[in-house]
């Protein structure tokens, strides 16, 4: 598994830990006190590395290529599942996927970017950088989930969206706009969980929720700390630096109001434990669920709208200064 | 032989003071025109409305003039200004903005008030390029949220003249990125009453911008050659490793592309919004 520089402490000393043991069993020798030392030195070192994460290292844990992605989450978070494909009009985007899923009984839209796994499907998935009619079929299915009165729960990881030649050409921003604008006034309950990257306006084109969850390694910015960093200082290299500068972690959007709720994850982050990872976005989605559906949906689209109507800081200038 | 191209020539920022003065347009007698190259007599270029003779490039304009265009002398009322503020403590922010005020003379990008465009009574806002990109912070989406609410109380109908490079206003983060929420939802509400927004598309449009309130007009005009689209184009041909097709993002290639209703040169601008808004009313 890919590991980070600043983790190195903590895996090494799992990994001599595991020598140990493999030594005990083998040759038979007691070293069970040795043994526990080290796990609780290594638990220490877990809890400090990992929970005094810099901006940029939750940005990188948020890219890990084993991170659990949107078909991992699907089949970690529902009993079942169907695939709906296409946007009508033009063809199936496969960097969003889409469809009705059972969540303990109850059936939801849910709809999701998906990266890549491997080249051939990174091919296939665009890298998970959607086109126009990715996010037309995004909107469709939620327009579908509204007719019959179903949940939506957007899980949300992307990069931004693709920023190519034919996307412009069919309405990139266009269809942005669109997505926003229609999953504003949607009547029916809509739970958005960053689950990964949060870029820009390719998230926000489905991350229009009632409740706004956000994974403890997540990110979501008006920009990639690396675009930052060449606007800033014509350097992408310096996007460590960016990271710090754009409060893009869930601690601080959750202080600005921008999200609901932080979910935890296994420490280490979610690509070490996808199945606790699961457990708990599904606990947090069982409370968040029910909380939404149970508000009727007049009160739902006017609160929704209320909930990014206040959002801004700016000074009312003073009739002194005028 | 005597290197006098070695090293960069070293070069200081001096900052204009006091009287607001407009940075695109200095007291210079004569401007170069950015499409063709000729130089045109400034005076000459007032007069036509910061076009072109020969080619007919179509300058950018302060929000201010764009007003002075399209209505009368006193037919035109700001909303009370607002100021932004430094949500997320960028650095270097603050100062930023003290600079553009005193460049531009305006409060932040955004000049909105009521308006009467040839008899008819509107909502009109102008986004200047100038102050900052155009880019859409707190302030610009208040304003422009501000706008179409007292549209929708009135039931007038909205122009907004777009013109914002970037789009977002990367300093206020993810502050930028929900105006544009904020303001679709806005336009959204406006237009589920049943009324009339004119999204006018001016060069460049592009961004946060683009992929919100502006695309979302019942009637997008686009001014002739605007830069319009999502992405910007040196970001499209880096990520694709592509040529860009001749005119890309243009309002011409967006026109044929369907992604506009009509591209309309300034100089018809008054008449093609005015009589658009006499036929709404």
């Amino acid at each position: 598994m890919q590991a980070f520089e600043w983790e190195k402490p903590v895996l090494e000393l799992e990994a001599r830990i595991n020598e140990l043991k493999q030594f005990v069993h083998s040759e038979e020798m007691d070293f069970s006190a040795e043994i526990k030392t080290l796990e609780r030195k290594a638990s220490r070192l877990r809890k400090e590395i990992y929970e005094n994460l810099t901006p940029f290292q939750r940005v990188t844990m948020a890219r890990h290529p084993k991170r659990p992605s949107t078909v991992d989450y699907i089949s970690l978070l529902f009993d079942e599942f169907v695939e709906f494909h296409g946007d009508r009009s033009f063809r199936d985007d496969q960097a969003i996927v889409g469809g009705v899923a059972l969540f303990e009984g109850q059936p939801v839209t849910v709809i999701g970017p998906q990266k890549g796994r491997d080249t051939k499907d990174n091919i296939a998935r665009n890298f998970g950088l959607p086109h126009p009619e990715g996010y037309r079929k995004a909107l469709r299915l939620m327009k579908q989930a509204e007719k019959f009165g179903r949940p939506i729960v957007t899980l949300i990881d992307v990069v931004g969206a693709y920023p190519g030649i034919e996307a412009e050409e069919r309405g990139q921003g266009l269809v942005i706009a669109q997505c926003i604008e229609e999953m504003s006034f949607l009547r029916t309950p809509i739970l958005s969980i960053i689950t990964g990257e949060g870029g820009s306006g390719g998230a926000l084109a489905i991350g229009i929720g009632d409740r706004i969850l956000m994974l403890e390694n997540a990110w979501y910015s008006v920009i990639s700390p690396e675009m930052c960093a060449t606007i800033l200082w014509r350097d992408s290299s310096r996007a460590a630096e960016a990271a710090e500068l754009l409060r893009l972690t869930p601690t601080d959007l959750l202080k600005f109001g921008i999200i609901d709720d932080v979910i935890t994850e296994p420490l280490g982050g979610a690509h070490r434990d996808h199945a606790n990872t699961g457990m708990q976005i599904r606990s947090f989605m069982r409370r968040y669920l029910a909380t939404i559906m149970k508000v009727p949906l007049d009160t739902l689209v006017e609160e929704r709208l209320a909930r990014f109507r206040r959002i801004g800081e700016f000074h009312e200038k003073s009739l002194a200064e005028l | 032989m005597l290197n006098v191209f070695k090293g960069k020539p070293k070069y200081m920022t001096v900052r204009p003071q006091g009287e607001p003065q407009r940075k695109e347009f200095p007291d210079n007698l004569w401007t170069r025109c950015d499409c063709c190259g000729k130089m045109i007599f400034t005076k000459e270029l007032e007069k036509t409305g910061f076009l072109c003779a020969s080619c007919g490039h179509h300058f950018r304009i302060s929000a201010i003039k764009r007003i002075a265009m399209l209505t009368e002398p006193g037919d035109f009322q700001a909303f009370p200004p607002l100021v932004a503020a430094d949500p997320i403590g960028f650095p270097g922010y603050a100062e930023k903005i003290k600079v553009a005020q005193e460049q531009t003379g305006l409060d932040d990008a955004a000049l909105i008030g009521k308006a009467k465009i040839q008899g008819s009574l509107c909502i009109l806002g102008v986004i200047d390029f100038s102050f900052i990109g155009g880019s859409m912070g707190s302030v610009v989406g208040e304003q422009l949220v501000r706008g179409f609410e007292t549209a929708l109380k009135e039931e007038l109908p909205v122009v907004i003249f777009s013109g914002g490079g970037g789009g977002a206003r990367m300093h206020e983060g993810i502050f930028s990125l929900m105006q544009m929420a904020k303001t679709a939802q806005a336009v959204g509400k406006h237009s589920r009453a049943g009324l009339l927004f004119i999204s006018v598309l001016t060069h460049p449009t592009m961004g946060g911008v683009y992929a919100s309130f502006a695309s979302l007009g019942d009637i997008i005009l686009a001014e002739p050659c605007a830069l319009v689209g999502f992405a910007g184009p040196r970001i499209v041909e880096e990520t694709t490793r592509q040529k860009l097709p001749a005119g890309f993002q243009t309002a011409e290639y967006a026109l044929q592309h369907g992604m506009i209703d009509a591209i309309v040169p300034r100089s018809h601008m008054l008449d093609y919004v005015g009589r658009l808004l006499a036929w709404h009313r």
